[in-house]
């Protein structure tokens, strides 16, 4: 994201009494953040408790084509008489279960590129960073792209896509704060007193990159979601029969002229998970980091 | 200037070099290759497989296959479409304008909703319209853009019946009127517009704090002037900058945007591309449309250095 813009005031002191208070209750406290909280651990749960919740099978089909909402299909039946709520709470299975597990491993790989490349820097860096700087300058969605074509559509391609996209904006972030860290007198008597890099590198710099990378995981995470939806628009995400908020979209639009319910379910839940996540990762940013308070445009 | 100008010119080449490796090993990605893969039922003919090899230069080892792409893409060859056998960089020029023309529009409507609701939204901070304009901004960021392409299909089109929606014309390839215009635009600005409103209310909160603007006021100016003259000049310096980060978004908006409309672009040529497998289609466009993205970050670098005087020494 773009946070690059100089601070032009000083940052407000910051009030310590006794440490940090509690991310959670900081968050919670900014009723906006709660908002986001509630939001992300209702799609959760609708996305871990999906068969139980969902009344029918996702894939059943039924006589009862594009039925509107009634006692029998609560949110309407789609293009071929499939329960429209089943298959949004499957979806959100879908969604959240490929987004979560895109976003860990590109963390997991940008942070260990972006330390190999702030910390020990010299070759590592000459290789690691222009490479990065390479993939950020595809747009991103064209990059997903790129290897869908590439590899065919279909779950783990789809999975493959998105980790490319997401490593380098960890990366950078992560090799950002290990440069700057890595100058630091405290780092510089790590070495000094023969701690081992490992050591310097959990005690030192990791610590310090945890606010922009918490920030970091939760807007990707709102983000992979969307392009998730979007790659499944296009049919190249995942494949039907699997529901996906993406296609479920897709096929309702051809169907749209006889009725709007299988364009707009999974549309509302894309949007609002998206929503909770992006309130979430805004809130985050103002309390893990009161230097950039105010600077999300929230 | 000059020399800011070009070293920033000088910095493009790697990136440049790397997307056209990237591009080239699309191909070369595909698992099993090319020809099983574009052959389908005739697979298993030898001597057509071992002609098409040859054709594609698949017979060639790896390094020379680069280079003579490679030599090929810097005198503008993209190779040959697969399906209709006309070269990939002819189809790409007759649809980039369609492509253009929609991102431009974009650009424009984004513009023209983010800027005043920013000011109002900034100069009248923690009002009810500030709030209410942050909410929508952080809800056109939320929905996926094609999402709202279909609402306003349902709305504007199904329900109204005021505006096409779908294709641009008469089918002769021609673009008719404007009309067929204005949904895409809209789709694809709105959620544009969502992010630049965020950046210049803060850039402009930013900048009505500065010491210039209090001299200004108390200077005796009228605020009206204070804030258009003296801060959104300012604080459009920053915006700049996301505009361009925006040309990505954009692009890959145009993506799905245009397949949500038929829109006759490079979009839905790209999609098509993928789905027939015509790779030297999705290969060429797809290289094109980076190669666009770079150049245009490459301009509103320069633009941002033109703009900002203090960006002119280098530092």
């Amino acid at each position: 994201m773009v946070t690059e813009i100089a601070p032009a005031v000083a940052p407000p002191p910051v009030a310590r009494h006794g440490g940090r208070p509690h991310l959670l209750r900081v968050i919670l406290k900014d009723r906006i953040g709660a908002v986001g909280v509630v939001i992300v651990v209702v799609m959760t749960l609708a996305a871990v408790f999906a068969p139980v919740l969902a009344p029918y099978d996702p894939t059943a089909m039924s006589s009862q084509r594009l039925a509107p909402p009634s006692g029998t299909f609560l949110l309407g039946a789609d293009e071929a008489g499939r329960d429209l709520l089943s298959r949004a709470l499957y979806g959100a299975r879908t969604s959240l279960t490929v987004s979560l597990i895109v976003v860990f491993c590109a963390g997991v790989i940008g942070v260990v590129l972006g330390l190999l490349a702030g910390f020990y820097r010299g070759v590592l860096d000459g290789v690691i960073t222009p490479a990065m700087d390479v993939l950020f300058s595809f747009p991103t969605l064209l990059l997903a792209l790129a290897v869908v074509a590439a590899r065919g559509p279909g779950t783990e391609n789809l999975i493959l896509a998105l980790v490319i996209v997401f490593i380098p904006s960890f990366a950078r972030i992560v090799r950002g704060t290990a440069l700057s860290v890595s100058k630091e007198p405290y780092v510089e008597s790590g070495h000094a007193i023969g701690l081992s890099h490992a050591r310097i590198i959990f005690k030192y710099v990791l610590p310090n990159s945890v606010a922009p990378i918490a920030v970091q995981f939760t807007t990707s995470l709102a983000y992979a979601i969307l392009i998730e939806a979007s790659l499944g628009y296009l049919g190249l995400g995942v494949q039907p029969p699997q529901p996906s908020w993406g296609s479920m979209l897709s096929s309702g639009k051809a169907f749209m002229e006889l009725s709007l319910w299988p364009s707009l379910v999974p549309g509302i839940c894309i949007m609002i998970t998206v929503l909770g996540f992006n309130l979430l990762g805004d809130t985050f940013r103002d309390a893990l980091d009161p230097r950039l308070r105010g600077r999300s445009g929230r | 200037m000059l020399r800011v100008m070009l070293i920033r010119l000088v910095s493009v080449v790697p990136v440049l070099l790397g997307i056209s490796i990237i591009s080239f090993f699309v191909i070369r990605m595909i698992p099993g290759d090319v020809i099983s893969s574009i052959m389908g039922e005739n697979f298993g003919d030898p001597q057509v497989e071992a002609e098409m090899r040859r054709y594609f230069g698949l017979d060639m080892p790896m390094h020379s296959q680069f280079l003579h792409w490679f030599g090929g893409l810097l005198q503008g060859d993209l190779g040959t479409s697969m399906r209709s056998g006309q070269p990939v960089l002819t189809e790409i020029m007759d649809r980039f304008p369609a492509t253009l023309l929609l991102a431009v529009s974009a650009l424009v409507v984004s513009v023209l909703i983010s800027i005043p609701f920013a000011v109002v939204s900034a100069v009248k901070r923690n009002g009810i319209l500030d709030a209410g304009s942050r909410l929508t901004s952080l809800i056109g960021l939320s929905l996926p853009n094609f999402w709202l392409g279909i609402l306003l299909v349902y709305v504007f089109s199904v329900s109204l019946g005021w505006l096409p929606s779908q294709g641009w014309g008469d089918g002769e390839g021609g673009f008719a009127d404007l009309r067929y215009l204005i949904l895409p635009a809209v789709t694809l600005g709105a959620s544009l517009a969502a992010i630049s409103m965020r950046m210049t209310r803060s850039s402009l909160l930013e900048v009505l704090n500065q010491d210039y603007v209090r001299t200004a006021r108390a200077k005796g100016l009228a605020e009206a002037v204070v804030v258009t003259r003296h801060a959104l000049r300012n604080s459009l310096i920053p915006v700049v900058t996301v505009l361009g980060i925006q040309a990505g978004a954009l692009l890959g908006g145009t993506v799905v945007v245009e397949q949500v409309f038929s829109w006759p672009g490079l979009g839905t040529m790209v999609i098509r591309g993928i789905s027939q497998r015509d790779y030297p289609v999705v290969q060429g466009t797809l290289l094109f449309l980076a190669l666009f993205y770079v150049v245009v970050n490459l301009l509103v670098d320069l633009i941002y250095v033109y703009l900002d005087p203090r960006l002119r020494s280098g530092h």
